[in-house]
């Protein structure tokens, strides 16, 4: 077994590519999750008449439902009913449905791990229920929610691996058309794993750090 | 249309059902190895050693860099070329789903170990408990109420990660109803049996995590 360092060397410019390409699905389907989530939340929050039940269900589906089967059938089934999508844009519409449904639990928690105090005090020196929201409740169920944001985030862009099923010319997808095209099997998965840790490791530490450090920012207890 | 594609389901029943039984025997073979290696390193995080945290530490920190997909494919393409060893994909599947379970299951465990009064190891060792009296009798089942409600969920992830399975070429259930779509190309039906067929497996684990967790929130 010979290691190809100069091949290794040659496939660097794809892999920078191929880079770029899973950032890019995961910043724009952290970007997309994170409005679906917002509007989610704000509609499970002030319990909107029947829109909360849709929510709901929405929620259920998308968090009890494999990311992979998800993409399929966006890409695969929805042709079948006259909607066509590029892999690309299957991969971002499926990371969006997966995604939103699980910031908007995390955003949901975030709101009622407030405590009933902080409401309670906030009505009693008379803060309107805009007030309340403003300055009490969003300020608080922000930081709260921060740190399991940032790890749903680091989830969403490891899943972006998944979407190479359908061709989006990733990391993962880079690789396997490399093994399939050089036989360079050895090489490809020792680029592959550098990678992973270069690109997920820094932010697995990093969010270790910020639930470390927000442990000590919360209010009332 | 709709009776055709009920007729379609009943005719194809047999082959995802063949194929919903691979996937259920990965889940859970996938389960149990993720729940041993999860108990045995909680209790090993536990111990106070630091170089066994240290190697504890490198092997969470792995399973979290690198992504369950990557894992797959390293193990389905690396252990034949670095250690000569060929299993079958079915294998490598139960492998890399008990190792990364195992990770996040240690990890609830540990945690749920850690938040254990410190009075009561104490108390077991000046009674003169050994280590497996102490674990055994006095601080798993009193970690048992924190640990379960997520480890449910952890089982959930497992179930629906066991779909990867299909990418290293695994006949489990996606395999089946893509052979099924192949020949009568209703990819709207049988995918959308698919979600329902995990979804009725995983949406109970998820609503009974939910009743445990908020039922034992104060134990």
């Amino acid at each position: 077994m010979s290691f190809d360092t100069a091949f290794m060397l040659s496939t660097l410019p794809a892999f920078f590519k191929a880079v770029g390409v899973t950032l890019q699905v995961g910043a724009i389907a952290i970007a997309t999750s994170l409005l679906v989530a917002l509007l989610n939340a704000t509609i499970l929050v002030l319990r909107t008449p029947y829109l909360w039940r849709l929510v709901k269900g929405y929620v259920e589906l998308a968090r009890n439902t494999p990311l992979l089967i998800q993409l399929f059938f966006v890409y695969f089934a929805l042709p079948s009913l006259g909607v066509k999508v590029s892999g690309f844009a299957a991969a971002i519409i499926t990371m969006t449905f997966m995604g939103g449904a699980y910031l908007t639990e995390v955003l949901r928690a975030g709101v009622e791990a407030v405590p009933r105090a902080q409401l309670e005090s906030g009505r009693s020196i008379g803060l309107s229920e805009g007030q309340l929201l403003r300055h009490v409740i969003l300020p608080q169920a922000g930081i709260l929610s921060l740190p399991a944001l940032f790890a749903n985030f680091i989830f969403l862009l490891k899943e972006t691996t998944v979407v190479s099923a359908v061709a989006v010319p990733e990391i993962l997808y880079t690789t396997k058309n490399y093994i399939a095209l050089y036989y360079k099997t050895y090489e490809m998965l020792a680029v592959l794993t550098l990678l992973c840790v270069l690109i997920f490791l820094p932010l697995s530490l990093l969010l270790r750090y910020l639930e470390r450090r927000l442990q000590h920012g919360q209010f009332g207890n | 249309m709709a009776s055709s594609g009920i007729e379609l389901l009943l005719v194809s029943l047999p082959q995802l059902a063949t194929g919903a039984w691979q996937t259920l025997a990965i889940s859970a073979l996938g389960i149990l190895f993720a729940t041993l290696g999860g108990v045995l390193y909680g209790v090993l995080a536990t111990l106070g050693n630091r170089w066994l945290n240290i190697l504890l530490q490198v092997y969470l920190e792995l399973f979290r860099a690198i992504p369950v997909l990557v894992w797959l494919y390293l193990v389905f393409f690396g252990l034949p070329i670095f250690f000569g060893l060929s299993i079958p994909s079915f294998w490598c599947a139960v492998l890399v789903l008990g190792l990364w379970g195992a990770s996040e299951v240690g990890e609830v465990v540990r945690g749920a170990l850690q938040s254990l009064p410190r009075g009561q190891r104490e108390a077991g060792l000046s009674i003169g408990l050994g280590g497996w009296q102490l674990y055994g009798y006095v601080l798993l089942p009193q970690a048992l109420k924190r640990m379960t409600p997520p480890t449910i969920n952890i089982y959930t992830r497992i179930i629906k990660t066991s779909s990867l399975a299909v990418l290293i070429g695994v006949v489990e259930v996606i395999k089946a109803g893509q052979q099924i779509i192949e020949r009568t190309y209703e990819s709207v039906l049988i995918y959308g049996a698919l979600l329902l067929f995990f979804f009725l497996v995983c949406y109970p684990l998820s609503a009974a995590s939910r009743v445990l967790e908020r039922r034992w929130a104060h134990a």
